[in-house]
This record gives structure tokens, sequence and C-alpha cells, in this order.
């Protein structure tokens, strides 16, 4: 056997075969006396179709599918540049469908699927000491040891923490951001330096010369990079740390507090000389995380913790009373809050794709009455059912494909803007979304599925006309069963605008609700700073230090920009929290940690309550006279005078306070302050009594080592900052002021998970709205043109245009009602999903229903108005006349 | 597509039958297409009439299947043909099919046979 090379050998072949055979045949009949022309045509005749007979015998060979393919391919391009109107719709409409589902998709494979950037990341996990009321709660360094050296579970646990350092000696003052970790911390979540070496264990402990190892971002801007800064000293707080290592300054471990990122330098917990660190009683904001053994589960991890836990409980009462752990891997900890409303974007996303397909459907389905001579012809001509579904699926697939790669460039835009206008920190691990191969992948396989979609129903359709009509008729009439499938499409889609109408109504209503929410003070005009006071401060003297601290107070008191100020140490609403134990006058001091009532206290001057607003219900807020000199008072809130004095004046009792006082006259009651967040705050479990100290009433001079000023001024956050270091440095020059926010921004923050949320619902619900107007109006319109002739009759037999106004909106009426009718039911069992990102609102709320279905419904008939005002003004005798 | 249906029809009635015919005059000595016709036309009597748009596809087949092979020759008027000619393993097919349709035409035959009267 021969196998030629070429395929078009083997069609050579074949002709001159086939040419061969006829041409012996005719030279037979000539032969017997026929004609040259008489003999050429009865072979012709009788040989059949050669075109036919080619093709049969070419499917003989089996190349056939990729040739033809190939064929359908070239077919098809060529079709689609022949109507560029339709072609160019169909795929900008493909495109925005294709395109935002692919830019989705890229932010939900670089937060939710993404392995983590550390070796072995799902070996990792999240340790937190919990107590009542606080899951995600901070260890004290004597209990993380015992637990470093108690486990069996894991290879190894580090902790980490914030902290504040003054670098000083190198130019003015800087205040750096520093994380403080353990010696194995780096070793844990599998990092190796940059420069230089890593913490060894050794080192973790006092006594030893302190080292420091520098974030890279740092090292950069402040040593130029250069290594010859290894093994040199910097001041930090006056002492010299020598530097041994540089690490990579973002180790996002999680979004919230301490947030490892933009971190200057890197010091070790155990060197820290602060007295209350050793306490077992002391939590400094340190969290855990932990890698676990080969072969560990997080279940057996968490029950190994547990009762480790039990047993320092038993060991330590008075400290470890009621702590527990929890527990959890690494990626949920720091994903699991935003995936459910990622996941519902990503379905809500889809919506908007299958209406995009409904389009383009329908486009399809039109179009292919037009050219329902040409498939008839070719049926004639020998091609099959499958044959010809197979063309036109090509071609939906080529009109899918080229909306799914400009659909790429659109999610790209769409990915890179965003991440350049999202607060930072807003999405967990923003910086690892991109169009990665994965994503282009899905952006290909959701472009095919796309294609069949839509393609298959015009497609079928197409294929089963009466041939013998249509030749005859040339193509009209006998579109009813196509109508029918236009019309479903646009109940399908009008119901899926109405869901998403619904769900973006509700975030819409959330964040209203959200935003009516009194946070307890005013937060306009108010900023919050940093204030840290100069290194080598002895807190052993409170006396001096208070003297700073009011020549300070002094200062700022003078700043021209600045109204009202209040120096705070403790809570700050929105931004640090600072519970304490306290017991009642007439009840014995708790035995245990867990005995005491817990409130926030917040340790501020006077001027906290003008600078914040808020309002003093009973007795009177703190004065400048509340110093440390006069008896010892507090000011409460109203949830604490609730709680534990209820029905009674509080103003005049007496309460204690752990590491404060004992016998704090009350002296006043104000509003409760949302310290957690304008939702968070009255989710169970969290501290909701509320307790104000005067400031310099402090006993631990330390406590004014970390102090922030909340300030109400015009001026912007960074400008007051600038005033307030001018007056400070006047002082002391070498004291710190950094970090300057507004209140403004803090509660922003809050909420902007749930505005992002509510923002890119409200985007697809607008798109899904524009293209199902779309979809209903090129129904109408199509059914109009269609019907022209019909409805000329009418008019000509003595109806009105209203009365074809009429037909017309009925028509698109009814398409309009079924469809927010299944909408709504749709609507009522989906919205069920969303009722963690709702706020102050039900997902069946009935009047965010209603008021979408009557929006849905009014554009709808809208878009039917058009086409029905042109089809009331159709001249009868024009329709009449042409066929 | 009335036509398309025409065509598989026939190829499917006759293809069993279509093969050995030609695999049958294949063995008088090797033929191209056209004299694969004629031949059996004459052979019955002008009974079967190959239609050339069976044959080709089914020439094509058996080259596929292997056993019958292709040549281009040229024949005696200097015209360029494709001469077919039976291969070994397409010896033993025609025997094969030679057997089954002998039993098949003894069944049918059985059938047919008239009622004997006792």
């Amino acid at each position: 056997m021969r196998f030629p090379f070429w395929r078009r050998d083997q069609d050579d072949d074949l002709q001159e075969e086939l040419q061969g055979h006829l041409a012996m045949a005719a030279r037979d009949r000539m032969e017997r006396g026929e004609s040259r022309g008489h003999a050429e045509a009865a072979v012709r005749r009788e040989f059949g179709n050669v075109l036919l007979i080619t093709e049969v015998t070419r499917e003989m060979w089996g190349w056939s599918s990729l040739e033809r393919l190939w064929q359908d391919v070239r077919y098809g391009v060529r079709l689609l540049s022949k109507s560029p109107a339709f072609s160019v719709v169909a795929i900008l409409t493909l495109a925005l469908g294709i395109g935002a589902n692919t830019a989705l998709f890229s932010v939900v494979n670089g937060v939710l699927l993404n392995p983590l950037p550390y070796r072995q990341p799902d070996r990792l996990v999240s340790i937190y000491q919990s107590q009542r009321g606080f899951e995600k709660g901070s260890f004290s360094y004597l209990n993380l040891l015992d637990y470093q050296q108690q486990n069996r579970t894991m290879e190894a646990i580090a902790g980490y923490r914030n902290g504040g350092y003054s670098l000083t000696g190198n130019g003015s003052a800087e205040r750096l951001r520093p994380a403080m970790v353990t010696a194995d911390f780096f070793r844990v979540v599998g990092i190796t330096p940059i420069a230089g070496r890593d913490f060894t264990r050794e080192e973790d402990r006092l006594g030893v010369a302190p080292v420091v190892i520098l974030g890279d971002e740092f090292w950069k801007r402040k040593f130029g990079g250069s290594e010859s800064i290894l093994g040199k000293s910097i001041d930090l707080d006056g002492k010299p740390y020598v530097v041994v290592g540089v690490m990579p300054s973002n180790v996002v471990l999680r979004t919230q507090f301490p947030n490892l990122s933009h971190r200057d330098i890197y010091t070790l917990i155990g060197q820290d000389t602060a007295p209350y660190f050793r306490k077992r009683s002391a939590a400094a904001g340190t969290k855990a995380v932990g890698r676990l053994r080969a072969g560990v589960t997080v279940e057996q991890a968490r029950a190994d913790f547990g009762a480790i836990a039990n047993k320092l409980a038993e060991t330590y009462p008075t400290s470890d009373k009621g702590l527990g752990i929890t527990l959890l891997s690494l990626k949920e900890d720091m994903v699991g809050d935003v995936r459910p409303a990622l996941l519902i974007l990503l379905g809500a996303v889809a919506f908007v794709l299958l209406i995009a397909c409904g389009n383009v459907a329908n486009l399809l389905l039109a179009r292919s009455t037009a050219r329902k001579r040409e498939i008839a012809v070719r049926a004639a001509l020998g091609a099959s059912s499958t044959r010809i579904v197979r063309q036109l699926l090509t071609e939906s697939l080529l009109l899918a494909l080229a909306g799914g790669a400009i659909g790429v460039f659109l999610a790209a835009l769409g990915t890179s803007s965003a991440q350049k206008v999202l607060p930072p920190g807003l999405l967990p691990r923003a910086g690892e979304i991109a169009l990665d191969g994965r994503v282009l992948a899905f952006n290909f396989v959701i472009a095919c599925l796309a294609g069949i979609v839509f393609g298959l129903a015009p497609a079928l359709k197409a294929v089963n006309p009466d041939l013998h009509s249509t030749l005859k008729e040339g193509g009209r009439g006998g579109s009813g069963s196509r109508h029918r499938t236009q019309a479903a499409f646009v109940v399908m889609e009008t119901a899926m605008a109405l869901v998403l109408l619904a769900g973006a109504g509700l975030m819409v209503r959330s964040l209203i609700s959200l935003w009516r929410v009194d946070p307890g003070f005013n937060p306009h005009d108010v900023v919050v700073f940093g204030i840290g006071m100069p290194p080598g401060t002895d807190y052993s003297k409170p006396n001096e230090v208070r003297a700073t601290v009011r020549a300070m107070d002094e200062q700022l008191d003078r700043v021209p920009g600045i109204r009202s100020h209040s120096l705070s140490a403790g809570a700050v609403p929105f931004q640090s929290d600072s519970g304490n134990g306290f017991w009642l006058e007439n009840e014995a001091k708790p035995a245990s940690a867990d005995g005491f009532h817990m409130a926030e206290t917040y340790i501020v001057q006077s001027g906290y309550f003008t600078a914040m607003q808020i309002p003093i219900l009973r007795g009177r807020a703190l004065t400048a006279q509340d110093n440390e000199t006069a008896p010892k008072v507090a000011v409460i809130d109203e949830a604490l005078a609730d709680k534990y004095f209820p029905h009674e004046n509080p103003v005049g009792k007496h309460l204690n306070l752990r590491e404060w006082a004992d016998g704090i006259e009350i002296v006043g009651v104000a509003v409760h302050v949302k310290q957690f967040g304008l939702e968070q705050d009255s989710a169970q479990g969290t501290i909701r009594a509320e307790m104000y100290l005067p400031l310099l009433q402090t006993k631990d001079a330390s406590f004014f080592a970390n102090l922030d000023v909340v300030a109400k001024g015009p001026l912007p956050p960074t400008v007051m900052e600038e005033q307030a270091r001018h007056a400070v440095q006047q002082v002391n020059r070498d004291c710190v002021v950094f970090g300057a926010q507004s209140m403004d921004s803090m509660i922003d923050s809050d909420v902007e998970m749930r505005r992002l949320s509510m923002i890119l619902l409200a985007t697809f619900a607008g798109l899904a709205l524009v293209l199902a107007s779309i979809g209903i109006y090129g129904v109408i319109a199509y059914v109009v043109g269609q019907r022209s002739h019909e409805i000329g009759i009418r008019m000509a037999l003595g109806a009105q245009r209203s009365d074809v106004l009429r037909m017309v909106l009925a028509e698109g009426g009814r398409m309009t009602l079924l469809g927010v009718a299944i909408g709504l039911c749709a609507a009522l069992a989906l919205t069920r999903l969303m009722t963690r990102m709702l706020f102050g609102v039900k997902p069946s709320d009935p009047a965010t229903l209603t008021l979408v279905a009557v929006l849905l419904s009014a554009i709808a008939l809208l878009a039917c108005f058009i086409p029905a005002r042109r089809a009331a003004q159709v001249d009868p005798m024009r329709a009449l006349r042409y066929e | 597509m009335g036509a398309k249906k025409k065509y598989q029809n026939r190829i499917e009635l006759l293809q069993g039958t279509l093969d050995m015919l030609v695999l049958q005059t294949l063995q008088w000595g090797p033929q191209h297409g056209y004299g694969i016709s004629q031949a059996i036309r004459l052979k019955s009597g002008d009974t079967l009439d190959v239609e050339t748009g069976s044959l080709y596809p089914a020439l094509h087949r058996l080259e596929r299947e292997g056993w019958i092979d292709s040549e281009w020759k040229r024949s005696d008027n200097n015209q360029r043909v494709k001469q077919y000619r039976l291969t070994t393993a397409g010896k033993k097919q025609l025997l094969s099919e030679r057997s089954r349709w002998q039993t098949l035409a003894a069944a049918i035959a059985g059938v047919l046979s008239p009622v004997k009267l006792l």
C-alpha cells in the first residue's frame, strides 16, 4: 500500500482515478456508436454526483474530522466577517460577560485557590489564645513558652507581634515599624534570609547582646541595600542592636492586627526588657503560627493544645483559668472570612455571562431565519444534519473564543485598575491576583462552554426546517418555534436579572443601615496619631514622666490647627482594644482571671469627650482636675451601667479595677461607643462595657510609653501630624509623632469589604439589567419585523394604531411578567445564601424585592415600547406590498 | 439529505456482498475500477449494475483494510490508471465471505422451499 505524504496528493489521485473511469466509460459508449457529447453526458449522469462520491470516499481515508473542522473554521470566519455588525455586537457582548468572569476568577484564584507562598503551606496553622468573648486573642510570653515545650503535634511554633521602636542617631529620629518574633519564626514559616543569617535560639533571651534583622524594604531605603551594614549596629530606643541579616519585609499571615506587612525590622521577643512582659497574665498582642508534624491533622493539634491549656489553667489559675486555644489552618484563617462573599460574587457574575449568552443566542436565532435558504440548499446537496450542526457550532465557538480573547484584555484591565483603587489590606493576598495559567485556562473553558450554550439551540433549530417550503417561499414564515425559543431565553434573562438586582438591592440597604449606625461619637475631623516618648525615659520615676506628658499636652494646646485633643493610653475605638478586669464594691476580689467583669478601658484626658463629642447621660465627664492628686474617678458607659447597676443611678457608687485602684468613684455615665466596629460591636461575646479613666491617675508610668493623641481639627491628618510633631519636639527633640489616621477613614475601612461587594454586585446587576433590556428589545423588534406583513393586514382590516401598540406591548409584557415571577421565586431561594453579608435587612425583604421587580418591569416595558411604536407606525400599504 | 440517505442505504445493503464481488473479480487478475464494475455487470448477466458511488468508496475501504493493493499503471492507450489487486489477506477474506454467503443462501433456500405435501 502506498501512502501519499500529503493530503493533496491523495485528493489529486482520487480525482484522476474518477476522471479516468469517466473517460473509459465514455470511450466504450463511443465505440458502441454514440456521439462524443452524448456519451460524455450519459456517462456523467450515470456516474452520479462526483463531489459526493469524492466526499464519501474521502471519508474512508479517515482524515476527515480534522479536515472538516478546518473547513468549518475557514467558512465560519468568512461568514462572520461578511456580517460585521452582528459579529461585533455578539463578540463584545460575550467579551463583557466572559471578561467579567475571568476578572473575578483571577481574584478567587489569587486569594482562595493559590497556595500560600511559604514552604509546604498546608502544614501551617494559626494559633491564638482564646477567652470568653475573644476568640483570636494573644498569648502571654510565658504561656507561649510552655506551649512550645509541651506540645507534641508541632514541628515548631513561633510567636509574632507588633511593637514600636525609635531609630535615633541616623539623622532625625524615625519611628520604625518592627515585628517582634521568636527565634524560630522564619524557620517555621519557611523563609530564608536575603542576606546575612537568621536568628538563633540562643539569642532569644535576656542578657544577650540585642540583635536585629532588617526588612528588605527598609534595608534598601535606609542603607541602599548594601551588605556593609551587616555586623554593624543601629540605635533602637537608645540601645545598640547588631544587624545580623535581612529578611523580606512582608510575611503576611493575617489581614488583621498584627499584620506583618512592610515591616522595617525584626527583633526577638525574648529580648524584650519591659517588666510586665514576663508576667504570665500579660498578653502583649502576641499571636502564634505553627508547622504541623508530618501526618498530624489540625484536629489532633487542636486536641493536643487544648489539653495543654487545661493543664496550664490548673497550674496557674489566677492567670490562665478560662483561657483556651483557637487553632486553624493558616489558609482558612486568612481567607475564611472573605470566601463566602467571593463565591457569591462568582455566582453573580456567572449569571451575567448567562444573560449575555442568551442575548447572543437570540441574535443567532434571528440570523438563522435569514440563513434558512442557505442551510436548506446545503442539506439538499447532501450535507447531514450532524455536519450542519457541527458547522454552526463552530461559528458559535469562533464568536465565543473571539469574545474570550477580548475578555482576557478586559479582565487584565479590570483587575489592574481595581488593585490600584482598592485600599490595601482589604482583600487578603491582594498582591497575588494575576492572570496566570489557571485563569487563562478558565477563560478558555468558559468561552467554549458559552459557545456551546448559546450556539446549540439555534443550531438545532436551524436543521429542522421543512426543506420544501423553505426553498419555495424564499425563507419567510414558519418562525413560530424559533420565536418561542427566543421568548424562553428572554424570560430566563429577565429572571436572572431580577435575582441580581435583588442581591444588589439588599446590599445597598445593608450599607445604608450600616451607615446609619451611630458609632457613639462624632468621627468627623478627628485624627488619631501616636506619640513615642524619647528613648531613655525612666519609667520608674512617674513624676518626671508626668511632667514630660504635661509639657507635651501644653504644647499641643497651643497648636492652632488642633481645636481639642486628648492624650490617650488604653483603647482607641476602631483601632486597638484594651480590656481590663473589674469587680463591684459589694463583691470580693475574684480569685482567678475569668472571675472578673471585663470592660474596655479608655485612659484619657478631659479633652477626649470634647474632641470625640461623646454625650454624657448622667453626672459629668472627666475634667482637668482629675489628676494624680485627686481621688480616683471613672466615667462608665451606659452598657456597664445597665448591666451592673440596673435600675439605679451609678453616679456616686464605687468599683475596683485590676492593676489600677480600688474604690474608684463613678462620676458620670456616657453613651456607649462602638469600639469593635459598627456591626461587630453588637456581636455576641465581645466586651461591651466601657470605662474612662483619667490619664494622669495612672500608677504605672510605663503606660505613658506608647501614647495616642486623639485630636479634632479641620486640617488633613498629615498636616495635623506635622504640626503636632513640631509642637511636641519643642519639649524633647527625640519625641516621635507618627501614624496619623482620620477616624472617618478607620470607620470606612470597617465597612470596606461590604462596600466592595456592594459595588461589584450593583455593577453586575446593572450590566444584567442593560443586557436583559437589550435582549427583550431585540426579540420584540425581531418579532415585529417578522410580523409586519400580518400587522399590515390587521391595520388594513381596521385595527387602530393603539390596538397594534397594545398587541406588541402585551407580547413583551407577558415575557416580562413571567420572567419577573420566576425571578422572584429564584431570588427568594438564592438570597438566603447572602445572609452573612447582610446587615439590618432580611434576605427575603419584601420592600427590596417589590422595588426591584417594579424597576425591572418598568425598564423592560420601556424596551418593548420602542419597537411597539415602530410597529404601530407601519404603513399598511407598504407592509402588504412587500412580501 | 435524501440523496445522501440513498447512497448510505445502498452501501449498507450491499456492503458485505459488494466487497465479496469485488474481491472475487480481482481473483481473476488485477483490474482498475471501471473494469471491475464492467466485469461484475457482465458476469451477472447485466443484473448487477454497481453504482460508482458505492464502488469507489468500497475500493478505498478495502484498500484501507488491507485486502487489496493499488498501483498506478499506464494503460494500453497510455492513460494513467489505478489498478487494484488482491492481497494474501484478501484471499483469506474472500474465502470466509464466500462460505458465509453460502450458509446464508442455504438458509434462505430452506425457508423458501415448497411445502412437501404428504
